[in-house]
């Protein structure tokens, strides 16, 4: 895949609400096979954007093309080539592992051949053959977690949002995570990811971060270190975010 | 297609598995039946009747003979004329009258067609429906038996009425109530529910974000409940009809139609509600006090409307069962076609278009 292609395009995406401005001039490309991390507080209209680029609500204005479609006219190529997670994961809890994979490949148009092969490989590639034809609410958190990612790029997406997807799980397991997030990458998925953990950005090749509606910063975590003279992520995120107003 | 079919097997699933959901489907309706049912009905065992003979020939005679010696009733009293019914009923003790035609006899040899009338005490509806059709039965068992090796058959035609209630208005008339409970609460509480489910759990997002389009969506959840709903319909109507006697008298199909009419506007219901709900609880305690309340004590099902206050009678009018209930009442009851029950059914449309509606609405703004 060529790496200077564009998947993500937004040039002066805005979106009110009334008199509130959720998302205020945004404009940024993201490049295939890249791991983007969208990162700010809450309240500075993170899920507005990313709601946005995924289809699920219209913008005010701007020029948005995901995955090549554009948002307004071609919404349903836009929601084939992508794949969305949430912190809640996402699976149905009274379904077992595979029923689930069954559903998600289903509703995307998979055959029945290609999701009982691609089930095959996934689960052993998780190490969850045994669990199979387990109900998801006798999983463990990180492994619904692991599968609930591995559900979302099932269906082999070029863009995989994942909004805030290591909430409330330890850390041992957000670092397993973060090999899955990579082994999307390296596939050629492109990974769009919002996280309050500013050690996850330093794993993302580009971050942005969000202030208030705005994009502050957007660049390789050395070089926003460098240019806010900070020694990690964390103090790169607190000296911008200090300027916020409408923090929750 | 392909899609379709395994969103409905997921939404089974749900159903199936959901101890809860199953007791609602499936205990709810023959639960509700019995109780009803068995409350209020006891056994026929020597019901006090009249009959009152204008013709006075050997059938006659012999079907008196085998109606007093079938044990269910005893004869009273003999008429003379259809003046003293009224005043023989006002005085409680007889609950049927049976009435011959003159000539009785010899139409059936001559016409092969004589008349029967039942007439019956309908003060209690259950009871009067419950006389009929024992009766109904003993007229037909003899027709059966005097027909045996005739080529031309002989045919007792029992026409009934029904007395001091013709309309058969009571609460006693359970069944069409419980339909209506029963609807609601499949149709309308558990779509609202299992919508607000995915909701609160996330995965609605999920198929938003997915190819399927809303349209497809909604058809998906509510399709297993109509599916269900309408099994739960026929279950309840069958076993009025079977236990307890309650009859069909008008068209099964148009019973059938208005039926599927009443659980669009119930799933219809439910969407409405789940759009405008967070969570499952909310859904829940919305539908408990704005369905499930009205439906059972301001439709007509347990309180007679025209016996309420006047603000809570205009008030039942917005009540959707209410509607169904006169549309069931009417067709099941009383036997009339589409031609008396077409401005209910037109109420019935109007408002499940309405509920579609603003749902859509609902919907849209949530997206812009």
């Amino acid at each position: 895949m060529n790496s200077k292609q564009k998947v993500i395009r937004v040039k002066n995406m805005y979106k009110k609400f009334g008199e509130f401005t959720a998302n205020d001039d945004l404009s940024f490309e993201v490049e295939a096979g890249e791991i983007f991390g969208f990162l700010g507080a809450n309240g500075a209209g993170k899920t507005t954007a990313i709601k946005i680029l995924c289809g699920l609500s219209y913008p005010t204005s701007g020029e948005i093309s995901v995955a090549g479609f554009d948002v307004y006219n071609e919404r349903e190529s836009v929601k084939r080539n992508i794949g969305y997670m949430s912190q809640k994961f996402s699976l149905y809890e009274d379904l077992t592992v595979f029923e689930n994979i069954r559903f998600y490949g289903g509703i995307y148009g998979l055959s029945k051949s290609e999701i009982n092969s691609k089930a095959d490989n996934l689960l052993k590639k998780l190490d969850l053959e045994h669990a199979r034809d387990k109900r998801i609410s006798a999983l463990p958190l990180g492994w619904k977690q692991k599968l609930a990612f591995s559900v979302a790029i099932f269906h082999d997406p070029k863009i995989v949002f994942l909004d805030e997807p290591t909430g409330g799980v330890d850390p041992v397991t957000r670092r397993q995570f973060w090999d899955l997030i990579y082994d999307a990458a390296r596939s050629g998925i492109t990974v769009f990811v919002t996280t309050h953990y500013m050690d996850e950005a330093e794993y993302c090749d580009r971050v942005s971060i969000m202030v208030d509606g705005k994009i502050e910063a957007l660049d390789t975590p050395e070089k926003l270190k460098k240019q806010f003279n900070a020694a990690d992520m964390d103090q790169v995120f607190l000296s911008l975010a200090r300027k916020a107003t409408n923090i929750e | 297609m392909n899609r379709f079919i395994g969103f409905l097997k997921k939404e089974f699933y749900h159903i199936f598995r959901d101890k809860r959901s199953m007791l609602i489907l499936f205990g709810m309706p023959i639960v509700q039946i019995l109780l009803f049912g068995y409350v209020i009905s006891t056994d026929l065992k020597d019901v006090k009747m009249a009959v009152l003979d204008h013709s006075k020939d050997e059938y006659s005679a012999e079907i008196i003979n085998k109606i007093t010696s079938s044990g269910y009733f005893n004869l009273t009293d003999n008429l003379k004329s259809l003046e003293e019914a009224d005043a023989i009923f006002r005085k409680g003790d007889v609950k049927l009258i049976l009435v011959f035609e003159p000539d009785f006899g010899k139409n059936l040899i001559k016409n092969t067609t004589a008349n029967i009338q039942i007439l019956t005490d309908a003060t209690d509806p259950n009871m009067a429906n419950l006389e009929v059709n024992y009766l109904q039965g003993i007229l037909q068992n003899y027709n059966v038996e005097i027909n045996r090796g005739k080529k031309v058959p002989f045919a007792i035609q029992p026409k009934t009425r029904m007395y001091f209630n013709s309309n058969l208005e009571s609460v006693f008339m359970f069944i069409p109530g419980i339909m209506a409970t029963i609807l609601m609460l499949v149709s309308a509480m558990m779509t609202s529910i299992s919508i607000a489910r995915e909701k609160e759990m996330g995965t609605m997002e999920i198929l938003l974000v997915s190819p399927l389009n809303p349209l497809q969506i909604i058809l998906g959840k509510v399709t297993p409940y109509l599916a269900l709903s309408f099994i739960n319909a026929l279950v309840i109507v069958g076993m009025g009809y079977f236990i307890f006697g309650v009859p069909i008298l008008g068209s099964f199909t148009l019973l059938m139609a208005e039926t599927i009419l009443f659980i669009f506007l119930a799933l219809s219901l439910g969407i409405f509600i789940s759009t405008i709900s967070k969570n499952q609880e909310v859904a829940m305690m919305l539908s408990m006090f704005a369905l499930m309340l009205p439906t059972i004590i301001l439709s007509g099902f347990i309180f007679p409307i025209r016996n309420m206050p006047l603000p809570l009678q205009i008030f039942s009018h917005i009540i959707p069962p209410k509607w169904f209930i006169i549309i069931l009442k009417n067709i099941m009851l009383k036997g009339v076609g589409i031609e008396y029950v077409w401005k209910e059914t037109l109420i019935l449309i109007v408002m499940t278009i309405g509920f579609i509606g603003l749902s859509l609405k609902k919907f849209k703004t949530r997206l812009e």
